[in-house]
């Protein structure tokens, strides 16, 4: 069970970062963007793709990156440049990406142009380079040591990996906050806010809707060249369904955590990420379920994330009506015998 | 200052709905100068400001800025020069952003937005200041998301957002037209303050003739898409209502009317 929970707690770390992309064009620029399950495959295809032909991980994964930013910005400028209804320029780039992961993973064989997968099993990756300098501070082991003092059973072979994917999250997380608060990020959020305003303040929207859609992808790709690293595989289909899972981390976490300022709200995004994870990891051990419920069970609590608050709301509405109305009752009534009183 | 030349502007041409909003229009603005611009529904007032803004462009004609053609000038560009009130309170701010960050987007209008810090200790003292002059009390709520705010406090907010950083034009669109009469009665103070402090000029569209004459140094009467009378700085100081429906009806032989009382104080 701890086992469990560590890996989904790595995993989600990891998605976390996708689910800031989701968060920054479905919240902040008010643009439904669905490259996102086109892009999370680019970010791992290309990683992938570039750590089997040779180069070093660190490059391969700023590499991924960019290839993120490009579709995103592509997305945008179909948008804004070619008038297309956001969903839909959302959707062309994503039906347009799938071929094009084809042909970026086809780069590592020779008889094909195309390739629906890479396995990174004796690759380098970020996290083997970390791990092996990381395994050789022994900080494992008193880690390990002290836990199994305390009666953990089954425990993680290394701290390493949720180590380094925390402190990349932080630091995204910082700089995220950091930038939605220059000016240029002021002029994106105003954009999701109110165009017609921030027009009237010189600000170009369009050029802010591709950067925006931009940085969006590029996380969304630094996400999905991570998690290829991590499960040591990038795969076509990886990607289906991302944005709900994306939805799903945002919407929780805002559920729980709250929006009251942007910092909460990154922290809340994230947070809604790895209980997301947790959520179905659980959800994937009852064994009437089975991987392929995953998609299922995803849209099931992203349903139940969005239909529950509406629901509460509804119903704590109905109860004060009730109370108040019960309250002028009760007061009215005091009035009326008084009347009577003063009749009798 | 401001020129217009025979602007020009057909919505719907060739249809059964065809519309001249604006027929050679020509106006001129001096430096300083503030036109009040009154007339009845469907006369082209909103429409020359969004031309003049650039929301709009006109079928044939030119508009010069500082004596800079910015006819074909798109709108994100040309706001550089201007600075706009719309009628709804909601349409000048962000409802969701901070009343601070709100003054750093107007404070951004006429330079270029870079990756510094938003709001700086130098510059929240500016807004400080700024806000001050409102006498609204919300220099002390500059972390409070403006969707909190009610419309005059809103449309007060825009209305400084609009002219602190003293734009070559403010244009004002019936910016009063949303607010209650007492709200409506402060921004009509604040309008003038501010106008006056950094003598901007300005072109106001208003529905309420008190308003039109209780402000600005000079009058404009427009009526299907025309201008009909232009009363001059001299003129305007003993102008009245009634003087002004009497001008009306000897220009169009007709009774001034509208859906919305004109006489409105």
């Amino acid at each position: 069970m701890f086992t469990a929970v560590f890996g989904s707690v790595e995993q989600g770390i990891i998605y976390a970062i996708m689910a800031l992309g989701v968060y920054l064009t479905f919240r902040v620029l008010d643009f439904p963007d669905l490259t996102v399950d086109g892009s999370f495959v680019t970010g791992a295809g290309t990683a992938a793709m570039m750590i089997v032909l040779g180069y070093h991980p660190v490059i391969a994964t700023i590499v991924a990156i960019i290839a993120g930013f490009i579709a995103g910005c592509i997305t945008g400028l179909l948008h804004t440049k070619g008038k297309i209804n956001p969903l839909l320029s959302g959707i062309l780039m994503m039906i347009a990406l799938y071929s094009i992961n084809l042909r970026i993973m086809g780069f590592t064989v020779e008889n094909s142009v195309g390739r629906p997968n890479i396995p990174l099993l004796n690759s380098e990756t970020l996290f083997s380079q970390f791990n092996n300098w990381w395994g050789s501070l022994g900080v494992n082991e008193a880690i390990n040591n002290a836990l199994s003092g305390i009666g953990v059973k089954s425990l993680p072979q290394t701290w390493g990996t949720i180590i380094i994917v925390f402190i990349l999250v932080v630091l995204i997380k910082l700089i995220f906050d950091w930038f939605l608060k220059t000016e240029v990020g002021l002029a994106i959020r105003a954009t999701g806010d109110n165009k017609k305003m921030i027009r009237s303040f010189s600000a170009n929207t369009d050029n802010l809707v591709i950067v925006g859609l931009g940085i969006s992808n590029a996380l969304v790709a630094f996400s999905g060249a991570l998690l290829a690293q991590y499960s040591k595989f990038a795969d076509i289909g990886m990607g289906i369904g991302m944005i709900v899972i994306g939805l799903a981390s945002v919407i929780i976490g805002e559920a729980i955590f709250g929006t009251k300022s942007i910092v909460r709200t990154t922290l809340a995004v994230i947070a809604g990420a790895i209980i997301y994870r947790i959520i179905l990891a659980f959800a994937l051990r009852i064994d009437l379920l089975d991987t392929g419920d995953m998609k299922l069970i995803t849209a099931l609590i992203v349903i139940i994330a969005l239909v529950l608050p509406n629901y509460f709301d509804k119903r704590r509405e109905k109860s004060r009506k009730a109370k108040r109305h019960a309250e002028r009752r009760a007061s009215s009534t005091i009035v009326t015998e008084q009347e009577g009183k003063n009749l009798a | 200052m401001l020129k217009l030349q025979a602007i020009n502007k057909v919505f719907n041409e060739a249809t059964a709905d065809e519309k001249i909003a604006l027929d050679h229009i020509n106006l001129n603005l001096k430096e300083g100068d503030f036109v009040t611009v009154i007339g009845s529904n469907g006369a082209g007032k909103s429409t020359m400001l969004n031309m003049i803004s650039g929301a709009l462009t006109p079928d044939f004609g030119e508009i010069i800025i500082d004596n800079k053609d910015v006819t074909r000038l798109p709108e994100y560009k040309r706001s550089q020069l201007i600075g706009r009130v719309f009628q709804d309170p909601m349409a000048g701010t962000a409802p969701t952003m901070t009343i601070e960050e709100n003054l750093a987007i107007a404070f951004s209008r006429n330079k270029k937005r870079s990756l510094k810090s938003g709001v700086d200790k130098q510059r929240k003292e500016f807004f400080l200041q700024s806000l001050e002059t409102l006498h609204l009390n919300l220099e002390n709520r500059l972390n409070a998301k403006v969707g909190l705010l009610s419309g005059g406090e809103r449309q007060a907010l825009s209305l400084l957002m609009a002219t602190f950083t003293k734009p070559s034009i403010l244009l004002l669109d019936e910016h009063t037209a949303a607010l209650d009469p007492s709200r409506a009665d402060l921004i009509s103070k604040l309008t003038k303050q501010l106008v006056e402090k950094d003598q901007l000029t300005t072109l106001m569209v208003t529905h309420n003739m008190q308003q039109a004459l209780d402000l600005g140094n000079r009058l404009i009467m427009m009526d299907k898409g025309q201008i009909i009378l232009e009363v001059g700085e001299e003129e305007k100081k003993d102008l009245t209502i009634a003087k002004l429906m009497d001008e009306f009806q000897r220009i169009r032989g007709e009774k001034l009317t509208s859906d919305r009382t004109l006489l409105s104080v």
